[in-house]
């Protein structure tokens, strides 16, 4: 690879244990300061795509007040007169956004009231729903990627993986529907086929209801997660180091934990956040399937509507919590990639 | 360190599995009877392995690829990869038959008993942890001393190894090392837990001449101050012949031949290694190297009787039908040849022949002038110049890292930012090869490295010897297939290969394919960049001889990029020494090799191993 | 035919591709035999008459499952088509370019990644009303693209490197036919595995959408709407809605057997 001159040259270039803070502080903020930067370009690049497809696609009257366009011109000039359809696309793009940043989505074209106001509890309860989701998803999905590496190549990893395929491709709705008919409705009848939260109470103040939508995102995500966490952890246990580490005479348990799922880790952060996202997609159709009080639903209603406000609201909270996740994931992965820390640091 | 020495040895004692032995301490180790087989078919893997390793020995395990060589050395440790299964044998060492073992006392036999130094010691170390904690893990397991006792044999370890052992070195991760010290770092590691016996698997495969040499040197005094029995698992017959005091050869999962190290470079008693060692370019002369037809057969395609049969100048029928008994043949060499009384005498300078005379008369071809090559914004080559006569070969050599394939690649097109002047005829080239006429870029054709990588796998051979000559308008249609079949014919392939696509060929076919490719375009200088690295020596002699033919016959012109010296003998008319981007020598290869003038070259010439 | 044969050898790939082709035969003749029409009223709403007795109007449910699939799996096909289509493209060429292209290719994919699949057709659907079915085909496939475009770029950086590549560019081959004949005929197995996957998908979106109550045609059979039209009648006439989900659910499952005894093969390196 590199002659003996290069390891002086190796030694040379690497700052010893005592200088080694202070630049690489630097570095950090810096790395840190331009992947922030990258993040709001994104962001903004979709508040771009979500009003473009929003407003630029149709007339946005016509769409919202359906039959009653032809019928009634002085509810079209009051909406076009509330939405500003009148001025240019880029004026109304721009009065969008400066209210966006500073917290005022604007005002829903279906109920009148703020948007802030009405996605404000949804955003919480859907939040609640993604992370009990996946509380239950990752330690269910790796424990049976472990499981499954472990008994490789033998029968229990071939049903293992029989299974996972066949609930890895069905969608969310069709698992929802098939877990409602058998545990709520046609055959038991065991627990609420939609989640009823009277009165403005939060969802999760009636914990049964959570269960089916919380089981339903789990069946549909988690075999995913679970084969590639199993392929990654496959692929470090056929790894040099892990063969060297056997030839050393570590003991099996040791030689999992400490150099298998050590290096296997990181891609399942990826994966992790990968999830999130999906879990951010399959909330639209289970919240709806559920009658669950979250974006959600409230996404489907909106739509429906043509409220265009909220959906640009709603779409905006989805795309943030996408790129704000896998902002995390990448500095996690980084911060577990020793090549990849030290790379930053020097 | 023969402090540590002694203070590693007891309490490696308490660490083995109690069983009472029949040796007394220091036996190194014996394997009989070894089989290991494919799990499912039962084919076998390697077969009829008996091997003795003495105390303070080093036993050089020689064989090409596919030979089953890796295979025995794992097997020493009672490990077999994925796939495989060892299935018969015996594998004592320290009186415990490891094969007999269960898993648990396997565990401790190895690294402590018996231990193995990677390959591939870049990939072997585990990324994630740092080369401290990486170096007691073993010790910390079996809770040897304190803490600060194992960081201070660790730090003993890799001065041992000519490594620093601060805090700041112990600090990194593997990637922070070179590849010298990474695999320096791995032996001190093997070494560590004070090991009976040790299994070196191509331990300096990938590094440069100058490292590999302070590796061997490394591993030949640590394995005599600690009285270690190695097995020194190589494909480099050259490493071998300076480095083991026994020699096994293996072939196709046999072996072939084993005997003291004088013996089996002297007087080799079977055929295939006489063939081997034909193949073997030396230092001290040019010989018209020979390779051995055909390649060695897997797993599954050996052949019955003599494995080596069906590739032996002196195969008879019945070699066909019956598997040879070793015989033994001199004080502890065996060879199992059932004609090996018969052979004609051999000496190691058969196929010397006379280097090429420096002369004035050259008629030059291709002319470079101030060469500078960059990547992104760091110059990588300077200043080089370079004229290369009809039908001379050049052979640009150096290091890794020494800018001898950017050169090539710049002179050849495949890259585009340089400056200076490419003269081909007297008429200047453009820089990358898309700026180049199509009868400029067909005067000069490039041979890759490696052959798995080169040629399309979708396409067919035909195809893709044809479409240069489609390309540049030599031939069309039938007629370009029959060219096809002829240039093939000059490569040594039949024309049945036309049809078939390259997952149907060896290493060496491919890279005959590659040649023929390029010969297609009727060129008037070929580059070739390291072309015969990637295979086994039986398979680059007969390419060299390829590769001489067609300059005699065809008056072609070559730049031969490679870091073999040896090899540069043997082929090359000329040679440029390349270090660092820079030309640090240059001149008729008989007058560089035999007089040179660097330090640089020195060293280069005194660090390659070479059988003479 | 001898490429096909490590396909054959795989279980999963034939077990996918009967069950697929199971699930497209009665999806294409079904309404040749249904008992009745797809509108026809054959008796009270939500009874148990006939085979999976009748629907919300008093549809029989059998006709409808029988006539709902066709435009399923013709729009899901060509948002499969589409999506890899695009997605290739754009994943080949910023592989094959480098450079600042692949940088702002990759960039503008990352912000069409940044929305779930569902959210991007939903986006678009607030403006149309009553979209037509090829409205469908594109939201489909375009919401696909950005995902093809990465798998395709991952695999294609492992091809351009090669000296196969370099080789062709050497002798003066042109770009396209660089990218054409050296670079994409090496990347089929693994297209055609996210091919398969993204079809999976495709039929899950599509039938999502009608599930959402998002009908191209209200009143047509459809097995995603016949869900959402039924669905409150769970309780009474499960087959109404079980029904369909169960076609739904053994199409999908069909179809990712399928790309995944294909990955299986392209991983052996079965090309």
């Amino acid at each position: 690879m590199t002659d003996t001159s290069t390891d002086t040259a190796a030694l040379a270039t690497l700052p010893g244990p005592g200088v080694r803070r202070r630049p690489a502080t630097g570095a950090w903020a810096l790395w840190i300061g331009r992947r922030l930067l990258l993040a709001l370009l994104t962001l903004w690049l979709c508040s771009l795509v979500v009003f473009l497809a929003t407003s630029a696609l149709g007339d946005p009257v016509r769409a919202v007040l359906g039959k009653d366009y032809g019928t009634s011109p002085e509810r079209v000039a009051a909406l076009r007169e509330q939405l500003h359809l009148d001025d240019p696309v880029l004026t109304r793009y721009f009065s969008w956004l400066g209210h966006l940043i500073t917290g005022d989505p604007g005002v829903s074209v279906a109920s009148g009231l703020p948007v802030g106001e009405l996605i404000g509890p949804r955003v919480a309860n859907s939040a609640v729903l993604v992370v009990v989701a996946a509380l239950v998803m990752i330690p269910v999905a790796i424990g049976i990627a472990m499981l499954s590496a472990h008994y490789r190549g033998r029968r229990a990893d071939g049903i293992i993986q029989v299974v996972l395929l066949t609930l890895a491709g069905l969608p969310e709705f069709v698992i929802g529907i098939l877990l409602v008919a058998v545990f709520s409705t046609t055959v038991l009848h065991v627990l609420p086929a939609v989640t009823i939260a009277g009165g403005g109470a939060p969802p999760w103040s009636t914990p049964v209801s959570m269960i089916l939508p919380v089981v339903t995102l789990v069946v549909a995500v988690a075999p995913y997660v679970s084969r590639i966490v199993r392929s990654s952890l496959l692929e470090v246990l056929d790894s040099d180091y892990v063969e060297l580490a056997r030839l050393k005479g570590v003991p099996e348990s040791i030689v999992m934990r400490r150099h298998a799922l050590r290096n296997a880790i990181v891609p399942g952060v990826q994966v992790i956040a990968l999830q999130f996202a999906w879990l951010a997609g399959g909330i639209v159709i289970v919240e709806y399937l559920f009658s669950y009080p979250g974006v959600g639903a409230s996404l489907v209603d909106s739509v429906r509507n043509s409220d265009f406000p909220m959906v640009q609201a709603l779409a905006m909270v989805l795309a943030a919590v996408y790129v704000a996740v896998n902002l995390v994931a990448d500095v996690v992965s980084i911060l577990l990639t020793p090549r990849a820390r030290t790379a930053i640091a020097s | 360190m023969p402090a540590t020495a002694a203070e590693g040895a007891p309490s490696d004692d308490q660490h083995g599995p109690d069983r009472p032995g029949s040796h007394g301490a220091g036996t190194g180790a014996r394997v009989t009877d070894l089989r290991v087989a494919l799990t499912g078919s039962g084919i076998d893997v390697v077969d009829d392995i008996d091997l003795v390793l003495e105390p303070g020995e080093i036993v050089g395990l020689v064989g090409e690829s596919g030979s089953g060589k890796t295979t025995v050395g794992t097997a020493l440790l009672a490990y077999s990869r994925a796939g495989a299964r060892i299935t018969q044998g015996a594998v004592d060492i320290d009186g415990h038959d490891l094969l007999r073992l269960d898993l648990g006392a396997v565990r401790a036999m190895r690294g402590r008993r018996v231990a193995y130094v990677p390959q591939d010691p870049g990939a072997a170390l585990n990324p994630a942890i740092r080369i401290g904690r990486q170096m007691v893990e073993l010790l910390e397991l079996a809770k040897e001393g304190s803490a600060a006792d194992r960081l201070a044999r660790a730090r003993a370890g890799l001065a041992e190894v000519g490594l620093p052992g601060d805090e700041e070195f112990l600090a990194r991760y593997p990637h922070q090392l070179s590849g010298g010290q990474v695999q320096r770092v791995a032996l001190a590691m093997a070494f560590l837990p004070r090991p009976k016996v040790l299994v070196l698997d191509e331990p300096t495969t990938g590094l440069d001449v100058t490292t590999q040499n302070l590796v061997l040197r490394t591993v030949k005094d640590l394995c005599a101050a600690h009285d270690v029995a190695a097995l020194y698992v190589t494909h480099d017959l050259a490493v071998v012949a300076n480095l083991a005091d026994r020699v096994a050869v293996m072939y196709a999962g046999r072996i072939a031949e084993i005997g003291p190290r004088e013996e089996i470079f002297a007087r080799p008693a079977h055929p295939y290694t006489r063939a081997l060692l034909d193949a073997i370019p030396h230092l001290s002369s040019a010989r018209a190297l020979a390779g051995i037809p055909g390649s060695t057969p897997g797993p599954g395609r050996r052949p019955q009787g003599c494995r080596f049969h069906d590739r032996c100048a002196y195969a008879t029928d019945e070699c066909a039908r019956v598997d040879p008994p070793p015989e033994t043949v001199g004080p502890a060499h065996v060879v199992r040849c059932l004609h090996h009384a018969e052979l004609p005498p051999w000496s190691i300078d058969t196929g010397d022949i006379a280097d090429t005379a420096p002369s004035a008369q050259r008629d030059v071809v291709l002319r470079v002038e101030h060469l500078d090559v960059f990547y992104g914004r760091t110059q990588v080559v300077f200043d080089v110049n370079v004229d290369l006569a009809r039908a001379e070969v050049l052979a640009f050599v150096g290091e890794s890292g020494s800018g001898k394939t950017t050169t090539a690649r710049a002179i050849g097109g495949l890259s585009r930012q340089w400056t200076g002047r490419v003269e081909l005829g007297g008429h200047e080239l453009a820089r990358g090869a898309r700026g180049r006429s199509a009868a400029d870029r067909k005067r000069i054709q490039y041979i890759f490295q490696n052959p798995y990588l080169s040629l399309n796998p979708r396409l067919t051979i035909e195809q893709i010897v044809t479409r240069p000559m489609e390309l540049f308008g030599i031939a069309k249609g039938k007629a370009a297939t029959d060219r096809a079949v002829e240039l093939l014919d000059a490569v040594a392939l039949g024309p049945t290969v036309l049809t078939y696509r390259t997952n149907r060929l060896s290493g060496g076919e491919r890279q005959r394919v590659a040649i023929a490719r390029a010969l297609a375009a009727e060129p008037d200088v070929l580059v070739c960049d390291e072309i015969t690295s990637a295979l086994d020596v039986s398979v680059q002699g007969s390419i060299v001889a390829l590769l001489d033919r067609l300059k005699r016959e065809r008056g072609i012109s070559m730049l031969f990029v490679t870091h073999n010296l040896a090899l540069v003998r043997s082929i090359a008319d000329r040679v440029q020494v390349l270090q660092r981007g820079r030309v640090v020598e240059q001149g008729f290869v008989v007058e560089v090799m035999e007089n040179p003038q660097e330090d640089y070259t020195k060293t280069l010439l005194a660090n390659t191993p070479t059988l003479r | 035919m001898t490429a096909l044969l490590p396909y054959l050898r795989s279980r999963r790939f034939v077990v996918g591709l009967v069950v697929t082709l199971a699930v497209a035969l009665l999806a294409v003749t079904g309404p040749s035999f249904a008992p009745h029409g797809q509108n026809d009223i054959v008796g009270r709403p939500f009874t148990t008459d006939g085979a999976f007795g009748t629907d919300y109007l008093g549809q029989d449910v059998l006709s409808r499952v029988l006539a709902g699939g066709r435009s399923i799996l013709l729009v899901s096909l060509l948002a499969t088509i589409l999506g890899m289509v695009l997605g290739v493209l754009i994943g080949v060429v910023a592989a094959y370019a480098g450079g600042w292209i692949d940088e702002a290719l990759m960039r503008l994919n990352d912000v069409v990644l940044a929305f779930p699949q569902i959210l991007l057709a939903l986006l678009v659907l607030t403006a149309i009303s009553e979209p037509a079915w090829w409205v469908i085909v594109l939201l489909v496939g375009f919401s696909h693209a950005p995902r093809v475009a990465r798998v395709a770029r991952g695999v294609a950086l492992g091809i351009v490197p090669r000296d196969f590549v370099t080789a062709a560019e050497a002798l003066g081959e042109s770009r396209a036919r660089v990218l054409l004949a050296e670079v994409l005929p090496n990347m089929t197995a693994p297209l055609l595995a996210e091919a398969g996957l993204r079809l999976t998908y495709s039929i899950g979106m599509v039938a999502g959408i009608g599930f959402l109550g998002f009908a191209t045609n209200p009143g047509a059979a459809d097995w995603g709407q016949m869900i959402n039209e039924n669905r409150l009648a769970l309780l009474v006439q499960p087959w109404a809605v079980v029904l369909p989900v169960l076609v739904i659910g053994v199409f999908t499952i069909g179809t990712n057997l399928l790309a995944d005894g294909v990955a299986q093969v392209a991983g052996k390196g079965g090309q």
